[in-house]
């Protein structure tokens, strides 16, 4: 049970917020945490394996999951924004926004009888990247945190035409609700605000579309192909192209797509060396035919256990690394991408025909974090991350409110967890030191 | 107690079968399943249920544990993994103990992998259940295992990570106890010079440091100090530290490992000679302390690192070269300064944005590879560049060689005490690399900084903080709180214990050890049941708590019968 009269709030729900909460309730601090989508886990949840270890994400993830939801010192708000806060360091008032969920999170079981009789099929799953249809009565994953369904307001036939309700007809549970309405309320005596909202994705803006992306139908993000791969994703993890369903025989990994580069954003990404060398392995894993190609700038792997990960990566699954500048993809008759390269080795122009190919694409601040940073009064750094001091990594430019993972800084999952126990502990310090 | 007289009389299951909407209804007829539970022995009572776990089925279950005077219940359903604390929950709440549950899968295991198959579906189903009640029968109960804890906290090495977490933790309330073994704090902050990537002077860091140190009434330092003994587990730890002639006994609750990384000294290596020919390290020295006279400098990245001998990253070397080589044309605008290197390490959002400040600033990057490292001659090198293809000369007055860091020598000695792990290039080893990146396998112990892994002073500082905010979350209470099927040797099997040891060298968690009498002591606090030791026992002397033989073996002579 909480023993300090202070709580904390984080906002965010993936691996860094997860983790502070975590800490924190099992410092016995009461905690506050608030998710704008549905279910918790952010993007950790819709990875396949994670490097270096190649555990399954989800595996490792769903003991996590269900402990926060368990946890009797965290209080978990899903759909759930920040929209206000007031107050200073050991004393915030913070207004949460939370959107109606037409199903009663208290009384659904989670069984999917809802989802299985609604009439709405094509609704595009973010989870799987939109490349997986639900109907709109839906849960993004069967693991998912809290196991509770959720109503998509947009394509419900009955929120939007007032006709139907088969869902809560067949609601065994009665946990259909079609009243509820979006609220705010007031959270009181908030000793101290970790912010974690993580990361964005690059779609559809220059250095994709400059790649092919949206035009050609083998080209896909790292993080679709991660879907792509996943033995509960759209292919069941049996790689086709998106074109004709052919099984691909070779791959090529294009690396710092819209990163390290004067055109787009200046900074390295970081996670795109370990995490495309582990794409390209459990690719080889389920096809052992299957040639993989990387075109990358520097080979960043610092990490503990990352540089026998990419000789691992070399000499087990064969993939080849290829120091270059991509130039532009073009697709042959058949839609296989062409890669057009300046091969660094032999400072030669070449070209090379594969059947599918995978951008690398850069880590970019979460969506909305202006917004936040507005409502919370915290600076962003020229990349709209979050600013922080290198020798003061977690705290933000406002007194009693903290930060971690890749809110500030593309990092990788370790140190992600590593810099949320880290606010944790300053969030510790404001709470039981006073 | 009454209800452990409760427990004592004839065992009374009942059984609840889950229909889980239409999961394992809409495969299976649970009322075919649970009318089958009630043939079973001692089942006195059988119900189907919508959903077992929504209040409603709990509710039924309590009503049955009540009406039915049941002292053991099976509940078919889903999975474990997300839903057996909640029944376990259940029944404590209606008084009996919650180790007198038992889940039987019916979900997962029957009705969603052999969802083609609804008759054979069916059947498995029924046959798990008879499992599941033949276990319940022999079923136990247990009590949590509870010890108290003291709210002290010690860390090993008081460098920036070390420092750190004991400044969070002393901060915190607790009181701590920082061990270093050299005659002051501060680590490698004392012989850098600035830091990357503000130019951040170290020893103003380092000084800002002490006097929060100083400062806080919570933490007190040993310096010149060695620990000598470590005896005991999570909170309770008995510590001795020398110092000097000084002996100083400590009641600990858990330890930091921070004790840091060692340099290498590149001897024998292009030509290393400490003075024309240096390591990064001993030029931050130099820019520290006197003048760096030289106008051609050459610096060569990962001398030691990235090779068969050593073939780690060490992470900060190459931001390390960037900002020295900045602050030598900072000095010396004309200075020309080349870099060769295999990969630039820069990460990130600050690093990138260094290593272009670096070329604006006209510094020279050329890479090589490792099948062809630069020719180290009298007052040139010859690196071999693959984009031009072609051998290039750069003369120097000056050649910098960034060594990487390196594990200390006596991280074993350390290890061996605290019962924790180091991994091949004898750094310490975490719990798991991904998601317990501060914690060790052995409870109450964490590690942070460049103990683990090299790491730059950001990172040791997050890390820092990081062991704390982990060990903050046990020291926070006055007792630990284990699960109770844990593993166990009783008195009565002491005598099979032949004393093989097998089953020390084969627990995670380092919970079993030899007690002074030289016999088998398990430290039930450790334990997580995992019972690997129970399964190595050749003589059948270790028992576990909730999967005894007789538990298992009763499931699988059930599943041979009918």
């Amino acid at each position: 049970m909480a023993k300090n009269s202070k709580s904390a709030l984080i906002i965010g729900a993936g691996i860094a917020g997860i983790q502070a909460a975590l800490d924190l309730g099992d410092m016995g601090i009461k905690v506050y945490l608030i998710e704008k989508n549905p279910v918790i886990g952010g993007k950790m949840a819709q990875l396949d394996k994670t490097f270096p270890t190649l555990d399954c994400s989800i595996c490792i993830l769903a003991p996590k999951l269900s402990e926060c939801y368990r946890h009797p010192n965290i209080n978990l708000y899903t759909l759930s924004e920040v929209s206000n806060v007031e107050g200073t360091i050991g004393n915030f008032t913070v207004e949460i926004f939370k959107r109606a969920r037409y199903v009663k999170e208290e009384a659904c079981t989670n069984c999917g009888d809802c989802a299985s009789i609604c009439p709405v099929r094509g609704v595009p799953n973010y989870f799987d990247a939109n490349l997986k249809n639900m109907a709109a009565a839906y849960i993004p994953f069967p693991s998912a945190v809290p196991p509770v369904h959720i109503i998509d307001k947009n394509s419900c036939v009955y929120l939007n035409y007032g006709i139907c309700g088969l869902c809560a007809n067949n609601c065994g549970a009665e946990a259909i609700d079609f009243s509820q309405k979006d609220e705010t309320f007031k959270i009181e005596n908030v000793g101290c605000i970790i912010v974690a909202p993580g990361y964005g994705l690059l779609e559809d803006v220059s250095p994709l579309t400059r790649y092919g992306y949206g035009k050609y139908r083998n080209v896909v993000t790292a993080l679709e192909f991660e879907r792509l791969i996943c033995a509960s994703g759209p292919l069941e993890g049996h790689l086709k192209r998106l074109s004709d369903g052919n099984e691909p025989k070779k791959l090529a990994f294009l690396q710092c797509i819209g990163s390290r580069s004067d055109r787009d954003r200046k900074y390295c990404s970081s996670i795109c060396c370990m995490y495309t060398t582990k794409a390209a392995m459990i690719a080889y894993e389920h096809n052992n035919d299957l040639e993989s190609y990387v075109f990358y700038i520097d080979m960043r792997a610092g990490g503990k256990g990352f540089q026998n990960f990419l000789r691992r990566g070399a000499d087990e699954y064969e993939i080849k690394y290829i120091k270059s500048k991509i130039s532009h993809i073009e697709v042959d008759e058949d839609e296989s991408p062409i890669i057009t390269y300046e091969d660094y080795d032999t400072s030669e122009i070449k070209q090379m025909k594969v059947d599918f190919a995978i951008l690398a694409t850069c880590i970019i601040p979460s969506p909305g974090i202006e917004k936040l940073a507005d409502v919370l009064g915290i600076e962003l750094n020229e990349y709209k991350f979050i600013k922080t001091d290198p020798f003061l990594p977690v705290e933000t430019s406002v007194e009693g409110i903290f930060t971690c993972g890749c809110a500030r800084e593309p990092m990788d999952i370790p140190r992600s967890v590593a810099e949320a126990s880290g606010a944790a502990a300053r969030a510790a310090e404001v709470i039981k030191g006073g | 107690m009454k209800m452990s007289e409760k427990e004592e009389e004839e065992v009374r299951i009942g059984v609840f079968v889950c229909s889980c909407g239409s999961n394992i209804g809409g495969l299976i007829d649970v009322k075919d399943v649970a009318e089958y539970a009630k043939s079973l022995p001692n089942v006195v009572f059988t119900e189907d249920n919508l959903y077992t776990c929504s209040e409603t089925g709990l509710a039924q279950i309590k009503k049955g544990v009540t009406e039915h005077n049941l002292n053991r219940v099976v509940v078919a359903s889903c999975t474990p993994r997300t839903h057996e604390p909640l029944f376990r929950e259940c029944i404590k709440d209606v008084g009996l103990n919650e180790y007198l549950f038992q889940f039987v899968n019916i979900r997962d295991q029957c009705t969603w992998v052999h969802m083609k198959y609804p008759k054979e579906a069916l059947e498995k189903a029924k046959e798990v259940i008879r499992m599941g009640v033949a276990k319940a029968v022999k079923l136990e109960a247990l009590e949590n295992i509870v010890v108290d804890a003291t709210p002290t906290a010690m860390v090993i090495g008081g460098g920036v990570s070390g420092i750190t977490a004991a400044l969070s933790l002393a901060n915190q309330g607790f009181e701590t106890h920082l061990v270093e073994k050299d005659n002051q704090l501060g680590g490698k902050l004392n012989i850098l010079n600035k830091l990357f990537p503000t130019g951040q002077d170290a020893t103003e860091l380092l000084e800002s440091l002490k006097e929060r140190v100083k400062n806080n009434s919570n933490l007190t330092v040993y310096t010149s100090a060695r620990i000598t003994n470590i005896e005991g587990f999570v909170g309770n730890y008995e510590v001795e530290i020398q110092q000097n002639s000084k002996t100083s006994n400590l009641s600990i609750g858990v330890i930091i490992v921070a004790v840091g990384a060692s340099l290498l000294t590149p001897t024998g290596k292009f030509g290393y000679d400490g003075k024309k020919r240096i390591t990064q390290y001993e030029l931050e020295e130099k820019l520290k302390n006197v003048n760096v006279n030289a106008n051609d400098i050459v610096m060569i990245q990962c001398v030691g690192a990235r090779n068969d001998e050593r073939k780690y990253c060490s992470n900060v070397c190459c931001m390390s070269a960037l900002k020295n080589a900045l602050l030598l044309k900072e000095k010396n605008p004309n200075a020309n300064i080349t870099i060769l290197f295999r990969d630039l390490y820069t990460p990130g959002t600050h690093y990138e944005e260094y290593y272009r400040r670096a070329r604006e600033a006209g510094v020279i990057f050329l890479s090589y590879k490792l099948e062809k490292e630069p020719i180290v001659e009298e007052n040139t090198i010859k690196v071999y560049n693959e984009y031009i293809g072609e051998e290039i000369s750069v003369p120097y007055d000056l050649l910098v060689l960034s060594t990487p860091l390196i594990a200390n020598d006596d991280n074993k000695e350390l290890a061996q005490m605290l019962k924790v792990p180091l991994e091949e290039n004898k750094f310490f080893l975490e719990a798991h690399v991904k998601l317990r990146p501060m914690d060790f396998a052995t409870d109450g112990v964490f590690i942070c900084g460049a103990a683990k892994w090299p790491v730059d002073i950001t990172e040791s500082i997050t890390q820092g903080y990081a062991a704390a905010g982990r060990a903050s979350t046990i020291i926070s209470h006055d007792t630990i709180e284990v699960e109770g099927a844990t593993s166990f040797l009783p008195e009565y099997n002491k005598d099979l214990c032949t004393g093989c040891e097998v089953c020390i060298s084969v627990c995670p968690y380092k919970a079993i050890s030899k007690n002074e009498d030289d016999e088998i002591e398990i430290t039930q606090v450790l334990c997580k049941g995992c019972g690997v030791c129970g399964a190595t026992c050749t003589n059948h002397a270790i028992i576990i708590r909730h999967f005894t033989d007789e538990q298992i073996l009763s499931e699988i002579y059930a599943f041979g019968g009918s």
